[in-house]
């Protein structure tokens, strides 16, 4: 049982910031780590980055975007209400080092593990750019947390609503040519991550990508997180979550990825209706 | 040679569902006895002197003594004579191999049926879960009870630490807790109970009889932190400091994979992930619980012990329209308990024996069938040793002197799939050994010894972590008796810093 101790929506309508009181968690875990989370008896176990780290109070944080039953129904716990089962920290810290150069990029609601892995790579000596890619403005989280890490912070919107206009992949192209990297660590959706790995081959970049496989205990027992790695099988759980991004086969994750596409649209229906909810409400 | 007596050849057959009925529901497939099929069985064991049965458990129960008060009718002497030896009796009477334990050893066996020794079991503790007695018939240890406020002997009893809930961390965690010593289990999923939990199906195991086993081992002041992943949340080193020694039980339990071409096509499963969905997170039940599971109308399981066949018998109840099993030596060899080989064909599975996959075809990103070869078995070549076991670290609960299987050159065909369990067996999982600096290990188990002692001061080891896949009753035998070496340490230590 881990208290919710803080909860605030960061970004309208579906994303919320969640802070729990767990501090055995709290004073373990490192950055680029996760949690697996049970909400209830019958709910499923789903894993979420640590956005961050307080071993000092105690608490770690969440960003959670709603995008299907459990996610939406973590939404309708507030602080001060309890979330059954918090597993963690689980994976392997991402590696920490003075590279030189590091550039974070981060796609969607992947800005925000971004945040105490980019912290650590100032801490460790770093030159920390920050790239950060969104649809439109509205879907931008985070912005000031990476301003305070990094020396260089660069906003990419599709539509030019924010920052410059077009993919990330774009904006991050440019910056290499301007400034070069050693070390680009990428997070977000499968092909988000996938297309800056391609841009950052071109440029000869190291790239360290964390993958979100489909995962259920999280501690090696199941191999439902593997995924090929060097045309080896590694279990993103026990191995990851942080690989070397041109090595993944990025088509066999996306794919694992949908495979229960149909069966989470039924039970994300069936929930909206038993709550009268459409999504976001 | 045991006294004349009328012989009984056939066993007092078990009350089962329907196979019809039951390839529709999760409940369980055996019944068990009433009382009096119970006292009509255990009236046909022959009281043998030499007690051939009890040399065949690995526990060694003492089996006729508990036979003959169930005989008689004292159902509560017959089960406070199992529990003396075995913990888990209603977990053991449904799951033991007895037909190469103790039924295999029983005399009435070589000429006639075995006596029922594990339907007996399953009855006594069955029996004795309906009554009204608490706490769930503890025999007393040989120290009173945990509060341990006899003088001299309480300050010798110490806190341990257990990791993994499995059978084997649930068996030390009693003994210890019956020494009177203080244990806390730590489980790093949300249920404890291990494979008995996650892996083994409802229809064979009902897990409220592994709620029960756990709610005793409260009952006795064990305190179970779950969601506990010991080298990631405690650092081993950490809870040797904080405990007076730690016992290690976290079990086999990371899946192999087969490394042929298709493995990672949708649609293909470890046995583990399969089970694990439907057993710890109910699956089956979706969408009433959250998770769900996928099972195609085709489904073909690779492998050929208990693992595949839960998996097999799980996709037929999850409304698979064929399922069939995919074994690379013949039916003999298979290395599942006998019964579940038995009602797995009642259920309608279907089996292709001697035969080897060799890829996973696939249509849109989804498994589509399964390549295969006919294989033929040869005499074994003792001199060489089988390339799978060894692969595994240690010898597998595999039947001895098996047969190898030669591949029969253009036997090619291809068996139609849209789902493929691969239970293959599986190997140590690392997460607590990575962090463990100086715990020796032999290929990634545990190097300890027939005590439960491992290279590190304090720190024991059994069950499935130490010998690799093996079974719930030595995995007990294993906690059991490294709950013995364990007390015997702490009090030596506590003897020790006491004189000093
Ligand atoms: C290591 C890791 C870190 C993650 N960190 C975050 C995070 O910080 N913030 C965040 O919002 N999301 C994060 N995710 C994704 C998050 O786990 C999924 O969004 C969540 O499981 C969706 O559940 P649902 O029931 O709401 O939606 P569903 O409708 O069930 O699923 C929507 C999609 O989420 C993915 N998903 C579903 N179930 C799982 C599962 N058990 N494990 C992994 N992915 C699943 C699938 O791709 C699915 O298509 C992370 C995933 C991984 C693997
Ligand atoms: C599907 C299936 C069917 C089987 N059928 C039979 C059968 O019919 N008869 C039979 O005799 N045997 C059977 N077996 C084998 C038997 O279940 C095992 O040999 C036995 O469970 C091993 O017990 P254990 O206590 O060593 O480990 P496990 O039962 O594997 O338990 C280990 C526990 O440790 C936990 N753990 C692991 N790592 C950590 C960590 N780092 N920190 C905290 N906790 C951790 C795990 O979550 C797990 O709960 C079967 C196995 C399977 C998988
Ligand atoms: S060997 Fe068989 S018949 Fe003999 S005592 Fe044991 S159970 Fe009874
Ligand atoms: S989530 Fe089960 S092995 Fe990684």
């Amino acid at each position: 049982m881990a208290e919710i101790v803080e909860k605030k929506l960061i970004r309208h309508p579906d994303v919320f910031y969640y802070r729990l009181y767990a501090p055995l968690i709290a004073a373990k875990a490192k950055p680029g780590q996760f949690v697996i989370i049970r909400i209830h008896e019958k709910g499923e176990r789903i894993p979420l980055s640590l956005a961050d780290i307080d071993p000092a109070r105690g608490t770690i944080s969440l960003i959670v975007m709603c995008v299907g039953k459990t996610t939406s129904e973590l939404a309708t716990l507030n602080a001060g209400d309890h979330i059954k089962d918090v597993c963690g920290p689980l994976g392997n810290p991402t590696h920490i080092e003075n590279f030189g150069k590091v550039v974070l990029a981060g796609g969607g609601f992947g800005v925000a593990p971004l945040y105490p892995i980019g912290r650590a790579f100032r801490a460790a000596g770093n030159r920390v750019a920050t790239v950060m890619g969104a649809r439109n403005k509205n879907l931008l989280i985070y912005e000031s947390e990476m301003q305070s890490i990094s020396h260089r912070v660069i906003v990419s919107t599709d539509d030019g609503s924010a920052g410059l206009k077009g993919v990330i992949t774009d904006a991050l192209g440019a910056w290499l040519e301007e400034d070069g990297a050693d070390l680009v660590m990428a997070v977000g959706p499968a092909p988000m991550m996938e297309a800056v790995c391609r841009k950052t081959a071109s440029f000869g970049v190291k790239t360290i990508v964390s993958l979100n496989a489909v995962m259920i205990d999280g501690t090696g027992m199941c191999g439902g997180c593997r995924v090929g790695v060097g045309g080896k099988i590694r279990f993103v759980c026990m191995d990851g979550p942080d690989f070397d991004g041109s090595l993944v086969d990025w088509d066999a994750l996306k794919r694992r990825q949908a495979m229960y596409r149909s069966e989470e649209k039924e039970s994300f229906e069936a929930w909206k209706k038993r709550h009268g909810l459409e999504v976001g409400d | 040679m045991p006294p004349k007596k009328k012989l009984i050849p056939k066993k007092v057959p078990a009350r089962e569902q329907d196979p019809g009925k039951r390839r529709l529901n999760f409940e369980e497939v055996s019944l068990g006895y009433e009382p009096e099929e119970a006292m009509r069985e255990a009236g046909r064991c022959l009281g043998c002197r030499n007690r051939p049965c009890v040399s065949g458990c690995p526990v060694g129960v003492p089996i006729p003594d508990f036979v003959a008060a169930i005989a008689k009718g004292d159902f509560e002497g017959a089960y406070g004579a199992i529990r003396s030896a075995n913990m888990l009796p209603a977990v053991c009477g449904r799951v033991c191999p007895q037909e190469s334990q103790c039924e295999g050893a029983c005399t009435l066996g070589k000429k006639h049926e075995a006596l029922a020794i594990g339907r007996l079991e399953r009855f006594c503790a069955d029996w004795r879960m309906r009554q009204p007695l608490k706490p769930l018939c503890l025999p007393p240890g040989p120290v009173a009870s945990g509060t341990g406020g006899n003088g001299k002997g309480a300050g010798r009893r110490g806190k341990v630490a257990v990791v993994g809930s499995g059978p084997s961390g649930i068996t030390c965690a009693y003994e210890l807790a019956r020494l009177g010593h203080k244990v806390t289990v730590f489980e790093a999923l949300h249920e404890p109970g291990g494979v008995l939990f996650y892996g083994i199906p409802e229809f064979r195991l009902p897990k409220k009889i592994v709620a029960a086993e756990i709610e005793t081992l409260i009952e006795m002041g064990v305190e179970i932190k779950r969601n506990a992943v010991v080298g990631k949340l405690f650092g081993l080193g950490e809870l040797t400091e904080k405990f007076d020694a730690a016992f290690v039980a976290t079990g086999a339990g990371l899946p192999r994979f087969m490394g042929i071409p298709g493995e990672d096509f949708n649609g293909v499963f470890s046995a583990n992930e399969f089970l694990t969905r439907t057993n710890l997170m109910r699956a089956y039940r979706f969408p009433e619980y959250d998770t769900p599971i996928k099972t195609g109308r085709r489904v073909v399981v690779i492998g050929g012990g208990n693992v595949a066949m839960d998996s097999a018998r799980t996709a037929i109840r999850l409304g698979a329209e064929s399922v069939t099993l995919v074994y690379r030596r013949g039916e003999e060899e298979l290395p599942a308990r006998a019964e579940e080989v038995r009602h797995a064909k009642e259920e309608g599975l279907l089996f292709e024996l001697c035969t080897l996959p060799v890829e996973i075809t696939g249509e849109d990103g989804w498994a589509s069938g399964l390549k295969c070869i006919r294989m033929e078995l040869c005499e074994p070549d003792l001199t060489a040793t089988d390339g799978r076991s060894s692969a595994a670290g240690k010898p597998s609960a595999g039947k001895p002197g098996r047969k190898i299987p030669k591949p029969i050159e253009g036997s090619g065909f291809t068996i139609g799939a849209d789902t493929v369990i691969v239970a293959i067996g599986t190997s140590a999982n690392p997460l607590l050994t990575r962090s463990a600096q100086g715990l020796r290990l032999h290929r990634g188990y545990i190097e300890a010894d027939e005590t439960g002692t491992t290279s590190l001061k304090g720190v024991f080891a059994g069950g499935d972590i130490v010998t690799g896949s093996a079974t719930v009753i030595s995995a007990m035998g294993a906690g059991r008796k490294a709950a013995h070496t364990i007390h015997e340490y702490i009090v030596s230590q506590k003897n020790v810093s006491q004189k000093s």
